[in-house]
């Protein structure tokens, strides 16, 4: 019953956007009679969130009593799995990650039709219109093509298992905090349709989109953050970024968001870069489903027979066309009436934020070009790979400029400025940034271009970016200034560890006997023992090591070797032993025909900073949205008032209209 | 990043192929060593890195289990060790495999939008920008 | 020259979005559709056989080398191992391909002398020679990218095709045909 339940729930759902649809185009196209059908709209979107959530939770509740009569189940899961991944195994697979993705939308969809007030109502019908049409795209994937309460004929008396690389708590939260971030895109995608609709593209929207796409962006940080940690540390050779296709889908959306969330700004506050930032919440979410599209299709995950379902990928292929091919034409019919707002100067807080975006948008330009690059050489039946040697260069082209800027910008003001003003204060960081490419030169012969440019320009800006803050009342200073320079200083700190990690890291990979000692870098690793050990589902040989730092206090280290039966795998799991200054990584692998263990050893110096760094650049994003939410309610409040005083003295003058 | 969903992609691969059967053999002696001067280790390791393993799934040969990275990474050692030049090992992988095993891509007739790209995005953003600044504002306007 | 009007020269890159979308949809929509090709062909076919000498890898047949490739005759290199599962299955094909006249060498990929004995026994021997490539040298040195492939050299050591997974029924004729191809010289 509870599977039943589940999809029934489902369906309901998809009527009711069904309904949302309906109404909001006959309101919009009907003209005038908005209370009629527009009624209908509001709270046909706020009930869809709990319907699906509910549904989402009769699927935890099957995954959870390892229901196999369940087809997703009984091939995903197993009743020995420990709970947590029971319940994570949820979303590990395509049906329910799909469900996932639904839910976090409708979600999306009640709460901007519950919160948001401040459009004018025909726009934000035009709004819930276009939420409605591009969720039946996916109701509609998940009934007819994906649909995860299957039954089957008859039970099973075992499941198959989950993959032993996807049994690990970063997979409990990783995939949720991306489709988050994903699918919370999709709500500045209706905006900026709703917005093109209806020809209401001003400072109003930029601040109705803005807090979705903060929110978004967030999760989006958190999620890539927390997926490169969980790569560094299960894959079992400290690699943290790979370039790799699936990683690129992720990094796509975070580009258009970052750049959108950058001109929503100069849009709310200066009227400015009005179809530019149109454009880019059309792209923003365009990117969330094309970096789907790309790894559920198939396409291209390369090397070897795939099981890779041609229906599945025709079917996002087609959603695809239809809401980023539709989006896309509506934009080139209606941008061109959409004045571009506001010029300004080449020196001035807006150029920089353009300088920014156009950074932005050629990395997530060069990032899908080069993704794609492989299939569309495959198409002249040639096969080339694109990776990091490409990537790297052709990234830092564009981010070194990106990072000049970013460490000026914030200083600048709007409008109009002037260099001599804000020169003084830069020598600081000018003159650091130098001084460490001399010294790294000096003291690190033979460190490479961009690791050497990365640890300059981390540390530069790392202090420019708390410039503005210099000379201000620090607690009265508003939240969103915090978030931005929380958030640039933040990506100094990750940038920092990346440089450091590239340039500094020392390997060892050794076969050692028992009692053998290895040196990496600062450490003395002793292999103490190598035990047997057993877990739930897995069973694994555990390496004891002793490590000191420099001749330090030991610390003791057990990275294992496991097996797991369902389905049969051996994965490494790494050990870390983190100081402030850096990490050691230590891998046992198999043991030789000498009785010898192989051992991989890593000194990663200042490694953390990366996904520190990725962390505070998140918690920047919560301050700027906390401070632009309060911003928010003190001014419905102040509206609020005025709109009371206004009924008690009808006859009052103009009232003015309270200040941004 | 999410790899996860590459994983789950490998384990469809691994149910669909159940021949996913290993070999008994020790690794080739300089699939887990490295070479004793750190130099050209260093120079091994670069190459490492952007040689595709042919048997994986998007992953470079310096950071891959497979037994044929293991070989591939012995043949790069031992190769360096000899005194080759990196560049030649590359060309000699790309002989055999074509340009699918490097993942720096050559300058082909093929490959070179991936490389005119920046330069095109750079002169689209001047072209589409040059309107959008202006160069006095008129004293008093706003 | 009056200055440029602003709207023809906004328009085009207003469009610029949804046609590239639309070279992204034809390009994806053309990958799509495309019988999946996931196989790394060898770039090697056409040209010699690199050098190399393999010590045997059963008793009951020698290893080989690459002068063994020189003597004329065209001959199948069958790379295969004990542990790969669909090197069994492409035995009986293998064995028809053996009685059909034409020398088939095999070389064990990370193989063990005892596996491959044990093999040989279950699933037939058509090897005229066995040679044990522990270090996949002779794997990388053509260009193969996995077990089990099977390469049609001429009689004077040139690869002339190239045969990617097992070789099931249907393939054996396209097999022979090919050997017949390789007898003309290039």
């Amino acid at each position: 019953m509870i599977a039943e339940t589940g999809l029934a729930l489902l369906w309901f759902a998809a009527a009711l956007a069904l309904l949302q649809l309906f109404a909001s185009v006959m309101t919009l196209v009907g003209g005038q009679s908005e209370a009629e059908m527009g009624g209908v709209v509001r709270p046909a979107a706020i009930m869809q969130g709990p319907l699906v959530a509910l549904s989402f939770l009769m699927l935890m509740w099957l995954f959870i009593r390892t229901d196999l009569s369940v087809l997703l189940v009984a091939s995903n899961s197993h009743s020995a799995k420990p709970f947590i991944f029971k319940l994570a195994g949820t979303w590990g697979n395509h049906e329910g990650s799909m469900l996932l993705w639904v839910t976090v939308m409708a979600l999306s969809g009640s709460f901007v039709a519950l919160v948001e007030r401040r459009l004018p109502e025909r726009t934000m019908i035009a709004t819930l219109a276009a939420q409605a049409f591009v969720s039946l795209g996916f109701y509609a994937f998940l009934l007819f093509s994906s649909n995860p309460f299957e039954r089957l004929p008859t039970p099973v008396p075992e499941g198959n298992g989950l993959n032993p690389l996807l049994q690990d708590i970063g997979l409990a939260f990783h995939p949720p905090t991306l489709y988050i971030g994903y699918v919370g895109l999709s709500v500045a995608f209706s905006f900026a349709v709703g917005a093109l609709l209806t020809r209401e593209v001003g400072p109003a929207f930029a601040r109705a989109m803005r807090p979705w796409v903060l929110g978004s962006w967030i999760f989006l940080t958190i999620g890539i953050t927390a997926g490169s940690y969980w790569a560094y540390y299960e894959l079992g050779w400290g690699g943290w970024w790979f370039w790799d296709p699936v990683e690129n889908a992720s990094l796509m959306p975070w580009l258009a968001a970052t750049a959108l969330l950058h001109s929503a700004s100069v849009l709310a506050s200066r009227d400015a870069l009005r179809t530019w930032t149109i454009m880019l919440g059309v792209i923003a979410f365009s990117m969330s489903m094309v970096g789907t599209f790309l790894v559920r299709s198939g396409i291209l995950t390369s090397v070897h027979a795939f099981a890779v379902d041609p229906e599945r990928g025709s079917f996002i292929l087609a959603l695809l066309a239809i809401y980023i091919g539709g989006a896309l034409a509506l934009f080139g019919a209606r941008a061109s009436t959409v004045n571009e707002g506001k010029q300004f100067s080449l020196v001035s807080r807006e150029a920089g934020l353009v300088v920014n975006n156009v950074a932005l948008s050629a990395i997530l330009g060069i990032v899908l070009l080069g993704t794609l690059y492989p299939l569309l050489t495959e198409a002249f039946d040639t096969k080339v790979s694109v990776g990091p040697p490409y990537f790297n260069p052709v990234g830092a082209f564009f981010a070194i400029p990106m990072i000049v800027v970013m460490a000026v910008g914030p200083l600048l003001r709007w409008r109009r400025d002037s260099f001599d003003r804000i020169a003084k204060a830069l020598i600081l960081p000018a003159v650091l940034t130098a001084a460490v490419i001399v010294g790294a030169v000096v003291l690190a012969p033979g460190i490479r271009v961009l690791p050497l440019l990365g640890l300059a320009l981390s540390i530069g800006l790392g202090i420019a970016s708390l410039l503005p803050l210099l000379g201000r009342n620090l607690l009265r200073t508003p939240l969103a200034t915090w978030g931005m320079v929380v958030g640039h200083f933040g990506l100094a700190v990750a940038l920092f560890g990346m440089a450091s990690e590239s340039a500094f890291s020392t390997e060892k990979l050794v076969a050692a006997d028992i009692g053998d000692t290895v040196e990496v870098g600062p450490w003395t690793i002793e292999l103490a023992g190598i035990e047997p050990v057993a877990g739930p589902n897995w069973t694994a040989i555990e390496a004891n090591m002793i490590a000191r730092y420099e001749g330090g206090d030991p610390v003791s280290l057990h990275p294992q070797s496991r097996n797991f039966t369902q389905p049969p795998m051996t994965t490494s799991e790494s050990a870390l032993s983190t100081r402030w200054n850096g990490q050691l990584y230590a891998v046992v692998g198999e043991e030789g025909l000498d009785g010898r263990w192989q051992l991989r050893l890593w000194w990663k110096p200042f490694v953390p900073l990366i996904w520190i760094g990725g962390l505070i650049v998140a918690l920047g994003g919560a301050l700027a949205l906390i401070g632009r939410l309060l911003g928010d309610m003190r001014k419905a409040h102040q509206v609020r008032r005025i709109a009371e005083r206004r009924e008690e003295r009808p006859m009052g003058g103009a009232m003015p209209e309270p200040a941004e | 990043m999410s790899r996860i969903l590459a994983c789950l992609a490998l384990f469809a691969a691994m149910l669909s192929v159940p021949a996913a059967a290993q070999d008994q053999l020790p690794p080739a002696p300089y699939a887990y060593r490295q070479l004793e001067d750190p130099a050209q280790e260093q120079k091994a390791q670069d190459l490492m890195e952007t040689l595709r393993c042919l048997k994986c799934q998007s992953q470079s040969i310096a950071d891959s289990d497979a037994s044929m990275a293991g070989d591939m990474r012995n043949q790069v050692r031992l190769r360096i060790k000899a005194g080759e030049d990196p560049e030649a090992i590359r060309a000699w992988l790309v002989e055999r495999y074509g340009d699918y095993v490097s993942y720096k891509p050559e300058l082909t007739a093929l490959t070179w939008p991936l490389f005119a790209a920046p330069l095109v995005l750079l002169l689209l953003a001047l072209l589409l920008l040059r309107k959008r600044f202006t160069r006095r504002l008129p004293v008093g306007e706003e | 020259m009056s200055a440029p009007d602003k709207k023809p020269g906004k328009r085009w890159a207003i469009w610029l979005p949804l046609v590239l979308f639309g070279g992204f949809f034809v390009l994806v929509m053309n990958g799509l559709v495309r019988p999946a090709d996931r196989d790394i062909e060898s770039a090697m076919v056409g040209k010699t056989l690199p050098e190399f000498t393999l010590a045997a890898g059963s008793q009951e047949r020698p290893g080989l080398a690459t002068d063994d490739f020189r003597k004329g005759d065209v001959r199948l290199l069958n790379i295969f191992a004990s542990w790969c599962v669909p090197c069994a299955a492409e035995a009986p094909q293998l064995d028809q391909i053996a009685r059909a006249g034409v020398p088939i060498d095999g070389v064990a990929i990370r193989d063990r002398e005892q596996d491959i004995a044990r093999f040989l026994a279950r699933y037939g021997n058509p090897f005229a020679t066995i040679g044990k490539d522990d270090i996949s040298e002779v794997q990388l040195g053509i260009g193969s990218s996995g077990v089990p492939e099977t390469f049609v050299i001429d009689g004077t050591g040139t690869i002339r095709y190239q045969h990617i997974g097992p070789i099931m029924e249907r393939d054996v004729q396209t097999i022979l045909a090919e050997v017949k191809k390789a007898e003309a010289p290039l």
